[in-house]
């Protein structure tokens, strides 16, 4: 019965018994043999990662497992998933239970060093702030003085809101729940007046609301949380094939480069999107992958603005816009290094 | 035997080999050399693995600020604080809930252990419904049960259920006035604490002069009238040094004042309710197993119901029932850990949730946290155990 503890006491154990050593390599041998990326998303976040009632799972952040999974086999369907919970996440990574971690991570300078992990780039710029009823007739946080506060563990959240109240000299009541359910629930149930999440994940929680219009979002931005896929550190060579899957997502549509039009591209005489889809330059080589695994990137899963769009954005129930995610030039801070 | 040749076996030592008492050493020495050596491996390599994966280990993160706030806190805690605090914050919020499902769970197990057993036909069967029901559902849905749809569905701070302006109860919690003493008030506990004495005393006093003339006393009317009487008359003398601070509705929720999370609540509710059927079930097998020959011989010596269940049933059910009520206590120990479903800070919520998510070393906060409840389990077991050895059948 005290299934708490057992699960938090099982990782522990398990990292005692089942670290390895990480060397360059091994990861990617490790998947080429078992034919798979073993890939930890969250239990169900709606635009992020999330199943649907067939057990087959989307999101931003699921695209960034299956580009990986197309990099390596030229198959974006050979990704396994295992829902983790935002205490667990990082062990399962350090146990080596999944290869990566996509799952609306922030990166922060603690998880890079302590933790022995190493964020690959970041998928989603995204930041902190507020959800309330809107009976409460409240229309910034800082009128939140004095409110009970929903949270869920685990997460740079609990930090950021402390900072943020006590910046402010408001006091707050912080409930804490496991799961993101308990938390909308405690919500709901008005057991907190606000609840608070980074904001996209807020957008998402609302729709789970029954009444999805009787929450508003407040404007109050006040954390970065730049949101990445993660993996293991020492592992170089595993590290660089998850950064640039991602890098080529944002290449791709940088270069005008579709799931639609990637065929008819492949004549471009654009010497970059030539490079990106393996016809001249370095290819594949340096990345240990096949000469077409950008190409298998972009026609399997799509560039990063399809998937962007597909998942949160605008062809998505949560209507996000790009904002601070549109490409550098054109307003946004998205930016990858050129593939040359 | 005796038609064996008579060969005078001198008992020379037989070979080392042989002896059974060398043999049974040699065994359990290579039994604890293979654990250790296991254990010390197990530990080395850990450690070694954490250090080549550039996983930080030790227990330096206790010293740095928390900064994350907690809802519920025994000692002075706020965000100021460092994470070695938050451990003990969680231990004491552990304890807490334990105490109070402890004693919840023991009055109620004790109440309807006795009411299954009763001879009214309608206290019996609530009785018996009660326990199958609760026995019999899993703990973790009985918690969201009274939390999710009890505690929560209470109404919101502003539609309060309200006793008199003083106490308020909502789905923030239960909000009642707190004491606030002045000077003086030590008169009023110095009083309090001459009164436990005066009780101890008279009650040995009591003791021993029914042993020795057999006329009983009213040793629990005259400790009440004491307990009650003698701090009430150094409050009145001291001039009523107690002021109330109210609990007030202010913003969004009520300040001020003393209150009851529903978390805690909640899970108190949930443990005292699902130990107290076994708990119950455990009372009524000690009570059944006291031998019918016994209740006749009190009945024969004129004793009434009161008396008889007084004096003679329950004292020797008790050598049956504390047993089974230890591993009860533990049971409510462990299970106390629930807590972080349904945001209750205790121990495995803020320190082995929230703290070792901030800082990451897993396996030191594991351990520390597996260490106090094993400390916990430790502690009611000795004292149980105490209290069995007082409790058993003294042979004369």
């Amino acid at each position: 019965m005290k299934k708490r503890l057992l699960v938090s006491a099982l990782p522990a154990l398990a990292l005692s018994v089942a670290l390895g050593t990480a060397q360059a390599g091994e990861t990617l041998d490790a998947v080429k043999g078992k034919g798979f990326v073993q890939c930890g998303v969250s239990t169900g976040l709606p635009g992020f990662s999330v199943a649907d009632d067939k057990g087959n799972w989307a999101g931003l952040d699921v695209d960034v497992c299956r580009a990986v999974a197309a990099a390596i086999f030229g198959d974006a369907s050979k990704v396994k998933y295992s829902p983790l919970n935002a205490k667990e996440r990082f062990t399962a990574l350090q146990s080596s239970e999944i290869d990566m971690l996509s799952r609306n991570t922030t990166w922060t300078l603690t998880r890079d060093s302590n933790l022995g992990l190493n964020f690959a780039g970041v998928n989603y710029y995204d930041g902190q702030g507020f959800m309330v009823s809107k009976n409460l007739g409240v229309k910034s946080a800082l009128e939140l003085d004095g409110a009970s506060v929903c949270i869920q563990a685990g997460t740079t959240t609990e930090l950021n809101l402390a900072d943020y109240f006590r910046a402010n000299s408001m006091k707050y009541e912080p409930i804490t729940y496991d799961s993101s359910d308990e938390t909308v629930k405690g919500f709901e149930a008005g057991r907190c007046d606000v609840l608070t999440s980074d904001q996209s994940q807020l957008y998402a929680l609302r729709i789970k609301l029954s009444k999805p219009g009787s929450a508003i979002v407040l404007p109050e931005v006040i954390s970065k949380e730049p949101l990445g896929p993660v993996v293991r550190q020492g592992d170089d060579e595993w590290f660089n094939i998850v950064r640039w899957s991602l890098f080529a997502m944002i290449n791709a549509e940088e270069l005008g480069v579709s799931s639609a039009n990637v065929d008819k591209m492949k004549s471009s005489k654009d010497p970059g999107i030539r490079r990106l889809l393996g016809l001249e330059g370095i290819k594949g080589q340096g990345l240990k992958l096949s000469d077409d695994w950008a190409y298998n990137i972009v026609k399997q899963v799509g560039n990063y603005s399809e998937a962007f769009e597909r998942n949160v954005g605008q062809g998505s129930r949560l209507k996000i816009s790009r904002g601070l995610n549109a490409l550098w030039n054109n307003g946004g801070i998205q930016y990858a290094p050129p593939i040359r | 035997m005796s038609d064996l040749p008579n060969v005078s076996h001198t008992p020379g030592k037989p070979a080392p080999w042989n002896d059974p008492k060398i043999r049974a050493l040699v065994f359990q020495a290579l039994l604890i050399g293979v654990v250790v050596t296991f254990g010390l491996y197990l530990i080395n390599n850990t450690l070694h693995n954490m250090e080549q994966r550039g996983i930080s280990t030790g227990f330096g993160f206790l010293d740095n600020t928390a900064g994350f706030g907690v809802t519920q806190s025994l000692i002075e805690y706020d965000e100021t604080y460092t994470y070695g605090r938050t451990f003990f914050v969680g231990l004491l919020n552990t304890l807490l809930v334990a105490v109070l499902g402890i004693i919840s769970a023991t009055l109620l197990g004790f109440v309807m252990g006795v009411a299954r057993l009763s001879r009214n036909w309608l206290i019996a069967r609530i009785a018996t419904v009660y326990i199958e029901i609760f026995r019999n559902i899993p703990l973790l849905l009985q918690i969201f049960f009274w939390y999710f749809a009890v505690g929560l569905n209470l109404p919101r701070p502003k539609q309060s259920f309200a006793l008199g302006e003083t106490i308020f109860l909502n789905n923030r919690g239960l909000f009642i006035p707190r004491p606030i003493t002045e000077d003086g008030f030590g008169l009023v506990i110095g009083a309090f604490v001459v009164a436990i004495i005066a009780v101890i005393v008279i009650a040995r006093w009591a003791h021993r002069r029914q042993d020795a003339t057999g006329q009983p006393f009213h040793t629990v009317w005259v400790s009440l009238a004491l307990l009650v009487g003698l701090p009430g008359l150094a409050f009145l003398a001291a001039g009523a040094p107690l002021t109330w601070e109210m609990p007030e509705l202010r913003g969004f929720n009520f300040r001020g004042g003393l209150s009851v999370l529903p978390e805690l609540f909640s899970l108190t509710l949930a443990l005292a309710v699902y130990t107290g059927t076994f708990i119950a079930e455990t009372v009524r097998a000690g009570i059944q197993s006291v031998s019918h020959g016994q209740t006749e011989a009190a009945r024969a010596l004129g004793l009434r119901e009161a008396p008889m269940l007084q004096l003679i049933i329950i004292p020797q059910a008790m050598r049956v029932i504390i047993p089974p009520l230890t591993s009860q206590y533990l049971n409510v120990v462990k299970n106390s850990s629930l807590a972080a479903a349904i945001g209750y800070p205790d121990l495995v919520a803020v320190f082995a949730g929230t703290t070792l998510n901030q800082t990451g070393p897993a396996v030191e906060i594991i351990a520390m946290t597996m260490a106090v409840y094993l400390t916990f389990s430790l502690s009611i077991s000795l004292l149980m155990n105490w209290y069995n050895a007082k409790m058993m059948l003294r042979e004369r």
